[in-house]
């Protein structure tokens, strides 16, 4: 349907423009953590899905080893491995190189758009569509972002210190918002991540304690039991 | 090649496989219930820590700072729904009004 098609196109590079604001605070964060600009233009351009970036830094910027940063960007990236197959029926790649191509552009905002579509055909548009107007503006606004913060002064950089935990904030803010799936357990185990890193802080190199957060969600994400009646 | 090179290189091509499985492998191997519960609820564990080790931590200790406002100042805005750019700026700025006061 064409009324359809039309939205979806606006829609989706709608939402292209939108994460592109993220792809300026990604390209600043690694600018703050250390990292050079091919290095940040890298990853937006090869490891491509947000959360995994900015833990990637954040890691490496808290003084994290190189394999501490690996690990945690691994763990968040498995999230595309549900989406992949949730989306592989709908998009149906024929051949291997266009499987090999299709997947890099699975993420959280292509999935949301093509499942949200109202069929098959509108769904493999709004991942086409999403997938090409956030990957040109997350790799745009990368490059803004990490040479506009470059050659900052002191106050400039206590600004961006204090952005960076607040990105991640708004990373995880829509998780324990009403609404969500299990709200209350996703903040039982947002509590328990924060709480678990924090302790291991002093004992554990730095960048450790992100991946041992893991274990809050074998700690506090157990689903509530069901009282037999 | 430095380690950071690396990390960026190890991390890019194990994310980009990460996605590539999902496309490749039965349903049926990602879709037991234990491996759902854990990527439904891995991200907030780890996004969380990572919220408190930037806002919160310098190397192995424990700090308090300007972080902490802009974390606060980020947290009021997102209960009021503003929109992600605003958030960032009003941490930002909570930032550096703190270093500005304190130095």
């Amino acid at each position: 349907m064409p009324v359809d098609r039309a939205r979806t196109v606006r829609d989706s590079m709608g939402l292209g423009l939108a994460v592109g604001l993220y792809g300026v605070a990604f390209g600043a964060s690694a600018d703050a953590a250390g990292l050079d600009a091919w290095q940040a233009m890298v990853l937006s351009a090869l490891m491509f899905t947000g959360a995994s970036q900015f833990a990637m830094v954040g890691v490496l910027g808290a003084g994290g080893s190189p394999a501490a940063a690996v690990g945690s960007a691994l763990l968040l990236g498995t999230r595309n491995t549900v989406y992949g197959v949730r989306m592989a029926p709908l998009l149906a790649p024929r051949g291997a190189l266009r499987r090999a191509g299709a997947a890099h552009w699975v993420i959280d905002e292509t999935t949301a758009m093509a499942v949200a579509a109202p069929d098959r055909e509108t769904g493999r548009l709004a991942f086409w569509v999403t997938g090409a107007s956030i990957y040109l503006g997350w790799n745009v606004m990368t490059l803004v972002g990490v040479l506009g913060a470059s050659g900052l002064g002191g106050t400039a950089s206590a600004a961006l210190d204090s952005v960076v935990p607040a990105a991640f904030l708004a990373l995880l803010w829509p998780r324990l918002r009403r609404g969500f799936a299990e709200h209350t357990v996703q903040r039982r185990v947002a509590v328990g991540g924060a709480v678990v890193a924090l302790a291991l802080t002093p004992f554990v190199p730095a960048g450790v304690q992100v991946i041992a957060a893991a274990v809050a969600v074998a700690l506090a994400g157990r689903p509530r039991r069901q009282v037999a009646a | 090649m430095s380690a950071v090179w690396t990390a960026v290189v190890v991390g890019s091509v194990g994310c980009y496989l990460l996605k590539l499985a999902g496309l490749s492998v039965p349903a049926a191997w990602v879709e037991q219930p234990w491996v759902a519960r854990v990527v439904d609820f891995v991200p907030a564990a780890l996004l969380a820590a990572l919220v408190a080790v930037q806002g919160l931590t310098s190397g192995n200790e424990l700090v308090v700072d300007g972080r902490l406002a802009g974390l606060a100042v980020a947290a009021l805005a997102l209960a009021l729904r503003a929109p992600f750019i605003v958030v960032l700026v009003l941490a930002g700025a909570a930032g550096a009004g703190v270093h500005l006061v304190t130095t």
